[in-house]
């Protein structure tokens, strides 16, 4: 029993990062229906940059909690202004093209994003420097630390803030209607150029903070780990229904419980036949299982005829 | 079809046949590396041209197409190599790895045939990551794939005693072993070009096309939507199956990190750069990103010499760059690719206007 | 060549040695000591060597590459500091460094351009995945590959007459840790494998060794290359109380996995592979490593005759710590450059029956190869990290080699060895080394004239 709640532990930790990167996908999905493959690197680059901001400052003598505040504030920055310059660069010009091009821009940003980081980072892999007294707790035989206790907070505390967002200020309203129609929101007097940058800057935001808690939680970071981290945040996002936020939120929980059994418990499962190494098609396994039953996602409305 | 047949285009022909044919030597003489690249391009090429039948043509879009490269390849180093003592000729094997490729299409067909666009794209990815951890895998409880480790020693090409490895005289010309694959390569490349022609111009290809341009009036008009996309999904496979099996006898050796998800986007990225749909568009799409990075990997440093004095940046980082910037920029400028068929030109200027 | 090779290949061994030994770039010495012909003739025509070296630059394992690469340069610049002379003519070492990224299909097109560039030899690839598809090219060509860090026993099987390692491959260096993990008492162990080549390779071997030597494995698990969280199968661990985690795989991984033990609470020592066995693993895991053992093949650079030298050249060359590889990959060349040299050619067909003779008194190891281009003896290593430190623990297997190296210090024997037990006391003062070194080339000089 205490295994099983240690893997359910393992498993929401895990699962409060990957939902917070897949609000990234969807968020921008949600409003423009395309899928923003850079993502995962926009993560990165809020890692190893505040990696550096904390480390400079750690050095210079600040207590290491307040320079993870300005940690993250710099990394939040940073991602969002590459997040609002993706979108023009990559995606504004190309809104009228067909369906893949953007795809195929965002894959072309990936790569420069990757190369662009290890130019600047090396190609080492880093530390992150603690930023929190790391506590071990025990609880019913499972242990835990306060990393991965404040990883869960903050993640929820984030989403909780996005929820509001998106549905009590007057920016989530415009972003509501963009979604729905953006010619009809056009008329209402919603810019809706304004609205789409302002989810990448949101959507990049949360990455970012995203970004700090991996690089908190496993303490290291290197300019290759966006792109399995937005690969698995993206299958979430697209498990709980891509395009809806509480989807989004879900689906990364749920991947992440997923990982953890199935890694746990796929042997005695199969009467040992598989094992941790078929963690992944276990994932891929569910993903494709639920989509066969509800081929939007688990709270996705059903989606128009975009093929 | 006919109208091909014009004296001008024969002409056109015939320059084009002396060229393919004069290619392999011409790149010999900068020596055996690019005629081995040369290869890969074609290579891609194929693989480009049978993931077009799925993406280009039927709409579907497919993150997973190396999955079917995959099993084509583990089917030839698994039938022609010392790791089950089977030595197959390559007659035999082709076929074989198509047909299993194709069973492996239409196995990822079936459940994903509600599924539409980007859902349709993860299902697909994930299919082709559950490909290449099985054969990651399997080497226990019984040893099939080897695992990582990967089959070595694979017989290449042989056609009675002649070997597609190793250099021999034809005709008093020395022809080296990736010059023949070259010449193997374009024979294969010209079948799959001329399949396509004739598909994207049969009952099928406009099938697929309808259903591209809208499902529901497809299933509409009376076409068994079910049946024609996993056709696509099919033939699409079958010919990754064959590209990989030349894959694994030109390379001698395969392991499961040559089919990974990367390579599914590479390809893909192939196909929308050169131009989704149109064939002499996809060739050239494939044909630019297998050579533009060994080209790069070649000028980044004397180019830097040239215009600072020294090397600055890290060649390697430097040529990835550049890579990825040119597809930003191709996309950014030529929306439809760079060589759309006119009819997508046509309604994309319509789109936006 | 009109004088006789033998005395030759002494005293350019001996003079070599001598060099490397007392580590300052006296060119006057080999001249003094290589031509055994009578009259040395005055101008000598300028050859050109040119050597492939491959290893990923770019990707996870690009720090890796990188002290590959810089193992080879010095090595490269060493040489041509010593103005060798092979068959009439001075030659001049020249490195073409090429990236396989890694990936097998790189591999093979790096290949196939340093055969094109008719390369003379080729060091590397740095990783199994492609050294293995890329042998077959050299093989065909005939090029001598020498790998300084390919550990799958495969590529030494395949039989290729031009495939060599100066590693210890993964059966030797499984063996020897499951030997290990036993004689530490330990009665459960638990294996995680990172599903590569490498790791998959290693754990098998352990697993097979560690059982023959009464081990219970208790649990097999896995992992990725590229993951970064390992607390589910950690979990299952902890519930299988194993004694030991062993871990096949590399240190962007094995780092955070020693991490998330402790995090987790496992009580287990964690056993690791040369792919573990670095600062960077230890930078990666902290505190967390603390205590912990991994193994390297071949015998520690400080107790090399060479070692604590070559860790000193190297740092101040490059102001950066060894990684790996880099020693191996130093020898890797210097035995290149031996059979060259003993076999008075550059000719890749004429030197590389010389290759499989090679009886180098390497940086990391007596070098010696099997009839399969395998290291002989192929001695590992056991360290125990402490206090962010790789501490020595113990030599096991290849007992062959753990002999022939306390020969060498012993000096005793033949002019080579003489020459290298000089070496290791004028390490410590640098007066006498230059002193010593000058003798003993001397003496090899007339000792070769006598034998002449």
């Amino acid at each position: 029993m205490d295994i099983l709640l240690q893997q359910i532990i393992n498993g929401l930790v895990q699962g409060s990062i990957y939902a917070m990167v897949a609000l990234g996908y969807t968020m921008v999905y949600g409003i423009m229906g395309l899928i923003n493959f850079a993502h995962g690197e926009v993560v990165m680059i809020g890692t190893l940059v505040a990696i550096s901001i904390v480390t400079l400052l750690v050095q210079s003598g600040m207590p290491p909690a307040l320079a993870g505040a300005f940690g993250v504030a710099g990394a939040a920055l940073v991602c969002m202004a590459l997040g609002w310059s993706l979108e023009r660069v990559a995606y504004r010009p190309l809104r009228q093209a067909q369906r893949l091009a953007p795809l195929i821009t965002a894959i072309g940003c990936s790569i420069v994003l990757q190369n662009l980081a290890m130019m600047i980072w090396g190609r080492n892999y880093m530390t992150f420097p603690p930023l929190i007294e790391k506590t071990q707790f025990e609880f019913a035989g499972a242990s835990f630390t306060s990393v991965q206790v404040m990883i869960v907070t903050v993640a929820a505390l984030s989403m909780s803030g996005l929820l509001f967002l998106v549905y009590r200020t007057k920016l989530g309203m415009a972003m509501r209607a963009t979604a729905q129609n953006p010619a009809v929101a056009g008329l209402m007097g919603v810019n809706a150029n304004r609205v789409i940058s302002s989810a990448f800057v949101v959507g990049s935001a949360l990455g970012a903070v995203a970004g700090v808690m991996v690089g908190t939680y496993y303490e290291i970071a290197h300019y290759q780990m966006g792109f399995m981290l937005g690969l698995k945040a993206f299958t979430a996002a697209v498990l709980g229904g891509i395009g809806n936020l509480a989807g989004a939120m879900a689906g990364g929980v749920l991947l992440g419980l997923i990982e953890a059994l199935g890694a746990g418990y796929i042997g005695d499962l199969t009467g040992g036949f598989l094992g941790s190494h078929y963690q992944d098609i276990f994932a891929f396994a569910v993903l494709i299982i639920v989509l066969m039953f509800r081929p939007s996602g688990l709270f996705g409305e059903k989606t128009g005829d975009r093929a | 079809m006919n109208k091909w047949l014009t004296p001008r285009s024969s002409l056109g022909l015939v320059l084009v046949a002396a060229a393919l044919i004069a290619l392999p030597f011409i790149a010999g003489m900068g020596g055996q590396a690019w005629v081995r690249i040369l290869n890969f391009a074609i290579l891609y090429a194929f693989l480009a041209l049978g993931l077009n039948i799925v993406v280009g043509f039927a709409g579907l879009l497919d993150l997973g197409y190396i999955a079917f490269y995959a099993v084509g390849a583990y089917t030839w180093a698994l039938l022609a190599s010392p790791h089950f003592g089977l030595h197959l000729p390559f007659w035999a094997i082709l076929p074989i790895g198509a047909v299993l490729a194709c069973a492996a299409g239409a196995l990822l067909g079936a459940p994903t045939l509600k599924l539409r666009g980007d859902y349709l794209a993860i299902v697909t990815l994930g299919f082709g990551e559950i490909v290449r951890i099985f054969m990651n895998n399997l080497n226990a409880p019984v040893n099939i794939t080897n695992g990582a480790q990967g089959i070595t020693l694979i017989d290449p090409v042989i056609i009675g005693q002649f070997k597609f490895s190793a250099t021999s005289t034809i005709f008093g010309i020395t022809v080296s072993g990736p010059q023949k694959y070259y010449y193997l390569l374009v024979l294969l490349a010209l079948g799959v070009i001329l399949v396509n022609y004739r598909l994207q111009h049969s009952r099928i290809g406009r099938a697929w096309q309808a259903i591209r341009e809208d499902e529901i009036a497809a299933k509409a008009i009376g076409i068994n939507t079910r049946n024609v996309k996993l056709l696509a999904f099919a033939m699409g496979a079958s010919f990754g199956g064959i590209a990989g099996g030349i894959f694994a006898a030109m390379q001698g050796f395969v392991s499961p990190e040559s089919f990974s998800l990367i390579e599914s986007i590479m390809i893909l990225a192939m196909v929308v750069l050169g131009g989704m749909g149109h064939i002499p568009g996809v060739i050239l799409g494939a044909v630019l990103l297998t050579i533009l990075p060994e080209a790069l990997r070649y000028a980044v440093v004397p180019v830097q010499k040239a215009l600072f004095g020294e090397v600055l940046a890290d060649p390697e980082s430097l040529r990835m760059l550049v890579f990825g910037l040119a597809l930003v920029l191709v996309m950014r400028f030529r929306p439809a690719g760079l060589w759309p068929s006119p009819e997508r030109r046509r309604e994309l200027a319509e789109k936006v206007r | 060549m009109q004088f006789s090779r033998f005395p030759g290949i002494t005293l350019a061994l001996a003079a070599s040695i001598a060099l490397i030994g007392c580590g300052q770039k006296e060119e006057p010495k080999p001249q003094a000591a290589a031509p055994a012909a009578p009259a040395a003739p005055a101008p000598k025509p300028e050859m050109t060597v040119k050597v492939g070296h491959v290893a990923p630059m770019t990707g996870p394992q690009a720090h890796l590459g990188k002290d590959n690469e810089n193992g080879a340069k010095l090595a490269v610049e060493e040489l041509n500091a010593q103005g060798l002379e092979i068959g009439g003519a001075k030659v001049k070492f020249e490195l073409l460094a090429e990236d396989d990224q890694a990936d097998p299909k790189q591999g093979t097109i790096v290949a196939q351009k340093l055969v094109d560039a008719k390369v003379n030899g080729v060091i590397g690839h740095l990783n199994s995945g492609t050294t293995i598809p890329a042998s077959k090219l050299y093989a065909d060509a005939g090029i001598p590959q020498i790998s300084p860090s390919a550990t799958n026993p495969k590529y030494t099987q395949q039989g290729f007459a031009t495939a060599f390692r100066v590693m210890a491959n993964d059966i030797q260096q499984g063996k020897v840790l499951g030997e290990f993990a036993a004689k530490q008492g330990m009665k459960t162990v638990a294996i995680i494998d990172d599903r590569t080549a490498y790791g998959q390779g290693l754990a098998d071997e352990f697993r097979k060794s560690a059982e023959a030597a009464g081990l219970k494995v208790v649990a097999n698990e896995y992992t990725n290359d590229k993951a970064t969280d390992f607390k589910a199968i950690l979990t299952k661990i902890k519930s299988t109380k194993a004694d030991l985690v062993f871990y096949g795989g590399m240190d962007a991984q094995g780092g955070p996995l020693a991490k998330q033990m402790k995090e987790l609470g496992l009580k287990a020592k964690f056993l690791g592979g040369d792919g573990v066995c670095t600062p960077e693993f230890m930078k990666l895991g902290g505190p967390a490593t603390e205590g912990h053992y991994c193994s390297m093949p071949g015998v520690p650079l400080e107790k090399m005759a060479k070692g604590p030298e070559f860790k000193d050249k190297f740092t101040k060359k490059f102001n950066a710590e060894i990684q790996l590889y880099a020693p191996n990959v130093y020898d890797a060349v210097m035995v290149m450059a031996d059979a060259m040299k003993r076999a008075n050619s550059v000719e890749p067909a004429k030197y590389l029956p010389e290759v499989g003779k090679t009886s180098y008194e390497g940086v990391t190891a007596r070098i010696e190869f099997d009839e399969k281009g395998d290291l002989k003896g192929g001695a590992i290593s056991i360290y125990q990290y402490q206090g962010g430190q790789l501490a020595y623990v113990e030599t096991l297997g290849g007992a062959g080699v753990a002999e022939a190296v306390k020969e060498a210090a012993t000096a005793t024997g033949d002019a080579a060895k003489a020459v290298a037990g000089a070496a290791t006391e004028a390490a410590k003062d640098a007066v006498k080394d230059a002193a010593g070194a000058v003798k003993d080339a001397a003496e090899a000089t007339k000792a070769a004239v006598e034998k002449k």
